[in-house]
């Protein structure tokens, strides 16, 4: 069987709705993973010990364990426990704590390379702890980190895909039904990594983008 | 905590946690030489050879890595290419896993001082040697950390293949999910493997690093 690339145009509605549900999953997982990380950063920093170790090792669990397996994890866990959400939500929150862990060492990093006379000075001001670190320390540390983050958030659109073995109807998955009626699987597989990469085109110019800006406050 | 069932079920995750080894070690292999390819390539004094390997590091980078093994698993068929599943996911996750090391070896030979390269030029070395006797001993030492990194990433990409069937240790947890609904401790089960095969890869590498270095 060869190539026949002449089909692709009477699927592209498909093709291009699982763009819009990766680009949606990847924006939605984003935010919680950037959220997220700033959450579980000040908890690996400045937690009580009883909190903070447990943490540490689950955070630990999380970077050293695949993705896919974490995803099984959550969305049959979820539903072990009589939570049954919808799988692209359960892929979203996958996505995003996964994502998050890997964004709080970074976070975590960043806030202790800020100044410490930065903390110091806030708490002369009268400020609390809690103020300082909110409206002063973290603000620096996340401007320090965007870069990185970026080049996470770019890895998080590629395992995007792996929601497809979840049954999300993301790209993948899409070009995957595809292939079920038109048995192309070379055409729409090579179709879909192209919307992909162009996606991802636009991801790292809009982090180049970013970066200029912020080099241009400093 | 459903112990007795974890008991009765270890053995086959053992088993499964063997080809996730043999994925890995083959895998990591294939990978470094595409990555010694990509990085010649991307050195080269030809442009056209400079094209291709800024193509295959954007293209395999830029894409993710189970689109990568879904066209050649299931599509190769139709432009000559039958493989097995561990096949496919071996060759795939290598090019795919190639594609990053290019990037961590061309870094590590870039960052050492043009003056060592000249320097070694004047003395009436060739390029080649200059290469292979001055400045890759040097850039060796700095590669070892960062394909630590890539290594530690490829071991867990090694996961995808559950989705084209190989029976590792992610599809032999999500068989075993499946099977007896018990998602947490197949989990910790598969996750307890994984971290020693990364804990002891680490480890190594840390010898390894230490190993290379001068002072």
């Amino acid at each position: 069987m060869g190539l026949d690339f002449s089909i692709v145009p009477k699927y592209m509605d498909i093709i291009l709705l699982g763009c819009a549900w990766t680009l949606g999953i990847t924006v939605a997982a984003a935010l919680l993973s950037f959220v997220g990380g700033i959450v579980f950063a000040v908890i690996a920093l400045y937690a009580p010990w009883i909190i903070r170790q447990p943490f540490r090792l689950v955070e630990w669990v999380f970077m050293g364990t695949p993705l896919l397996l974490q995803l099984f994890l959550i969305y049959f866990g979820l539903v072990q426990i009589g939570i049954d959400l919808p799988a692209f939500v359960a892929g979203i929150i996958g996505l995003g704590l996964h994502f998050a862990v890997y964004n709080s060492e970074l976070i975590q990093t960043a806030i202790l390379a800020v100044d410490k006379g930065q903390m110091e000075a806030a708490r002369t001001l009268g400020l609390s702890r809690g103020q300082a670190l909110r409206k002063v320390v973290i603000p620096q540390a996340v401007r320090d980190v965007i870069p990185p983050i970026g080049n996470n958030m770019i890895a998080l659109l590629k395992d995007s895909a792996l929601v497809s073995v979840i049954g999300v109807s993301e790209l993948t998955l899409s070009a995957q039904r595809i292939i079920g009626k038109t048995y192309r699987p070379f055409e729409f597989y090579v179709l879909a990594a192209a919307f992909y990469y162009v996606i991802n085109l636009g991801m790292e110019w809009v982090q180049r983008r970013i970066e200029r800006r912020i080099s241009l406050s400093r | 905590m459903d112990t007795e069932l974890m008991l009765k079920v270890y053995p086959f995750f053992l088993e499964a946690a063997w080809v996730t080894i043999q994925l890995s070690v083959l895998t990591a292999v294939l990978g470094l030489i595409c990555g010694a390819l990509g990085t010649a390539a991307r050195l080269s004094r030809l442009a056209v050879m400079r094209f291709v390997g800024a193509a295959y590091v954007s293209v395999f980078r830029g894409t993710p890595a189970l689109i990568q093994l879904f066209i050649l698993y299931f599509g190769g068929p139709q432009i000559g290419i039958q493989l097995d599943a561990f096949e496919a996911g071996v060759i795939g996750l290598g090019i795919n896993a190639g594609a990053y090391m290019t990037e961590t070896m061309r870094g590590a030979i870039i960052s050492i001082d043009k003056g060592q390269r000249e320097a070694a030029r004047t003395l009436g070395l060739s390029r080649w040697q200059a290469m292979y006797k001055v400045i890759l001993p040097q850039a060796a030492r700095l590669m070892v950390r960062p394909l630590g990194v890539n290594l530690n990433m490829l071991i867990k990409s090694t996961a995808l293949v559950a989705a084209i069937a190989v029976v590792e240790l992610t599809y032999t947890a999500q068989r075993y999910i499946g099977s007896t609904y018990k998602p947490f401790e197949m989990f910790l089960l598969a996750g307890i493997l994984y971290m020693i095969i990364i804990t002891v890869v680490g480890k190594g590498v840390s010898w390894l690093d230490r190993k290379v270095q001068i002072t």
